[in-house]
């Protein structure tokens, strides 16, 4: 049998870990906290409960070390939709096939009609989004997609359907950079009542996606859960030991964790669970703690406040002005979005609030070259 | 459950690895690798008679619990190493070998290059590899993928008696390795030994400290001891040296 991560998750039982990270206590917290090198282990006790009256000590330390690998530097990036077709029903999505919403694929000509928007605010990373219709924009149209915005940007993500290993490998060829895929929840049952239609249904195939991009050679791999679907520190706790198999297995992939927490949008589905800001917070420092090398990656779907003092507290990469629905940035600004923004503020303003904190802005950090050398 | 270190398909009890080097007479080699409670010991294919069953050396080293591990010590490039491995192998009866190739025959430090060509070639042909290194992280990764059954970075030099000074290597090694890590070349006291294990090091491997030391009996027991207690302290968890300060402007009161 191939080893993926699934052999790794199934050593694993939810519910003890779930009773091992609300029944530390204050000493444990202490302990783990005057270690230099953080474990796994050591992370379950970051994100309990318990450490809650520690996160200003965490959030120090979590500062210090960023800045010692990342120095005083925030990357910028924009994503862009390129398709709200979808065959999934997600419960939480707003692009979940049941939504009677009008679909929207991008053409050649809307697509670098966008493209020219988002040049003109200053991206030089950026991140192609789709649904999951694999007739219409499946291999073929993202393959297309990417040889067509190449030469326009030094760096290009996806966070789009799940693809077998030889359908990264064409991409990859073609300029593909980094792909981003949420597990959404790592808890199996839970994940089957959310995503009940559709290809996405495949627990396992979802699971091991990131073993199929480690070997496929991609560059870089981002990983997160949805959180309110489930227990947060469950499903980061699990998120932190896919993070660590990965890391060990494919040594040469870069990877980098989002935090997207569940927002109002057109599904029926609402928060089970409720996370914090504080407990964003808490999460965010606790990864960093556990490794200094991750890359931290904050959306707009975050408030203004929270996101000018999230700067500094461990954060090394953000977006601006983001709009979720394809088009919406010069093709068609007022169709409907996959979930609401919170952040509405400009990227010239977001840039403003990042220097005025003492960082500089990074736009570019790639160079196309290096992942399609044989191309022009 | 019992600690035990897996290789291949062989179950070790002790952690300490030694070699049959540099002691001034068989019988004492003998007796200080059995205070040593040693069940893996190197064997330069140079030194031994291949052709003699009642070698000197391998007539005091026919002990049950004894494993014999051949070494590549003497050859210069893959292509030596590859054929010294397939006569040991005919000789020694053992698929297991330590594969050292130094072309540098003053500090005998590791060839990368051709250690990763001579272990790629090795594992192909049905060995069990144990590369001596350089405490390289990426070249450890590299032997991984070519199907080592563990890696053997230096501490020091070999023969040196330095200590691990390539302790910060040692530590990524360990931190990102799939197979066990095994610190050879350079342990020159037990303090050393336990100091590896300590780190999360799988096992040592120690010769001259013991060979060369007045008394090598009661060295190859004090090695012993100093490497149960070095994985002991490592399993339970060493107590925290270090205390983190905490910063005076606050970061998080914008949640209160």
């Amino acid at each position: 049998m191939q080893n993926t991560f699934r052999n790794t998750f199934d050593k694993y039982d939810w519910d003890t870990l779930e009773h091992d990270i609300y029944g530390f206590s204050e000493a444990d917290v202490k302990s783990v906290l005057a270690k230099d090198k953080i474990t796994l282990d050591d992370f379950k006790v970051l994100i309990s409960p318990a450490a809650t009256p520690f996160l200003e000590q965490m959030a120090q330390r979590s500062h210090e070390l960023t800045k010692k690998r990342f120095g005083n530097t925030i990357q910028m990036y924009i994503p862009m939709y390129l398709s709200n077709e979808c065959q999934n029903i997600c419960t939480y999505c707003g692009f979940s096939m049941t939504n009677k919403i009008p679909r929207k694929t991008l053409s050649d000509a809307e697509i670098l009609k966008e493209v020219a928007h988002i040049k003109s605010l200053g991206y030089d990373h950026i991140l192609l989004v789709t649904g999951e219709a694999n007739r219409t924009v499946g291999v073929s149209y993202l393959k297309h997609a990417i040889a067509l915005i190449r030469k326009h940007f030094s760096n290009i993500s996806i966070e789009v359907q799940p693809l077998d290993q030889e359908e990264y490998e064409t991409l990859i060829t073609e300029g593909l950079y980094a792909v981003l895929v949420y597990q959404e929840t790592y808890h199996e049952a839970t994940y089957k009542i959310h995503h009940p239609k559709g290809k996405k249904s495949n627990f396992n195939y979802r699971l091991d996606t990131p073993d199929r991009l480690g070997k496929a050679g991609i560059h870089k791999i981002g990983l997160g859960a949805l959180f309110g679907l489930e227990d947060w520190r469950v499903d980061s706790f699990y998120t932190a030991l896919h993070l660590k198999y990965l890391q060990k297995t494919y040594w040469k992939t870069k990877y980098s964790i989002s935090f997207p927490r569940l927002r109002p949008h057109q599904g029926e589905v609402q928060p089970k669970v409720e996370m914090t800001d504080k407990d964003l917070v808490q999460l965010i420092c606790a990864y960093r703690l556990l490794d200094e090398d991750v890359e931290l990656s904050m959306s707009t779907r975050e408030s203004e406040t929270f996101r000018n003092h999230i700067i500094k507290l461990g954060i090394t990469s953000i977006s601006a002005e983001s709009k979720t629905n394809p088009g919406g940035y010069a093709v068609e600004p007022q169709s409907l979005e996959q979930f609401e923004i919170s952040d509405e503020r400009s990227t010239d303003a977001i840039k403003d609030m990042i220097q005025s904190q003492g960082y500089e802005v990074v736009w570019k950090d790639w160079d196309r070259s290096y992942v399609n050398s044989n191309l022009e | 459950m019992k600690d035990t270190l897996q290789i291949a398909d062989k179950t070790f009890t002790s952690r300490l690895f030694t070699g049959t080097g540099k002691f001034s007479n068989t019988s004492l080699m003998r007796d200080s690798i059995l205070a040593s409670e040693s069940e893996l010991v190197t064997v330069a294919l140079k030194r031994v008679d291949i052709d003699n069953e009642s070698d000197d050396m391998l007539v005091h080293l026919k002990e049950n619990h004894i494993n014999l591990l051949p070494n590549t010590s003497g050859v210069r490039t893959a292509k030596e190493a590859v054929f010294a491995a397939q006569l040991a192998r005919e000789a020694l009866k053992t698929n297991w070998v330590k594969l050292e190739i130094h072309p540098d025959p003053k500090y005998l430090l590791p060839d990368p290059i051709e250690t990763l060509k001579a272990a790629e070639e090795l594992v192909k042909l049905g060995f069990v590899v144990m590369p001596y290194i350089h405490a390289d992280p990426v070249l450890c990764k590299r032997l991984e993928e070519v199907g080592v059954q563990c890696v053997m970075p230096l501490g020091a030099p070999i023969g040196s008696n330095k200590g691990l000074k390539t302790n910060d290597f040692l530590e990524i090694i360990i931190e990102q390795s799939n197979v066990p890590v095994i610190v050879d070349a350079g342990i020159g006291a037990p303090s050393h030994a336990a100091f590896a294990m300590e780190l999360g090091a799988d096992a040592v491997l120690v010769n001259t400290a013991i060979a060369v030391s007045q008394n090598p009996i009661a060295m190859g027991k004090a090695f012993k001891m100093a490497v149960e207690a070095g994985r002991m302290a490592y399993n339970a968890k060493l107590a925290p040296v270090k205390k983190h300060a905490e910063a005076s402007s606050p970061l998080t009161s914008f949640l209160s």
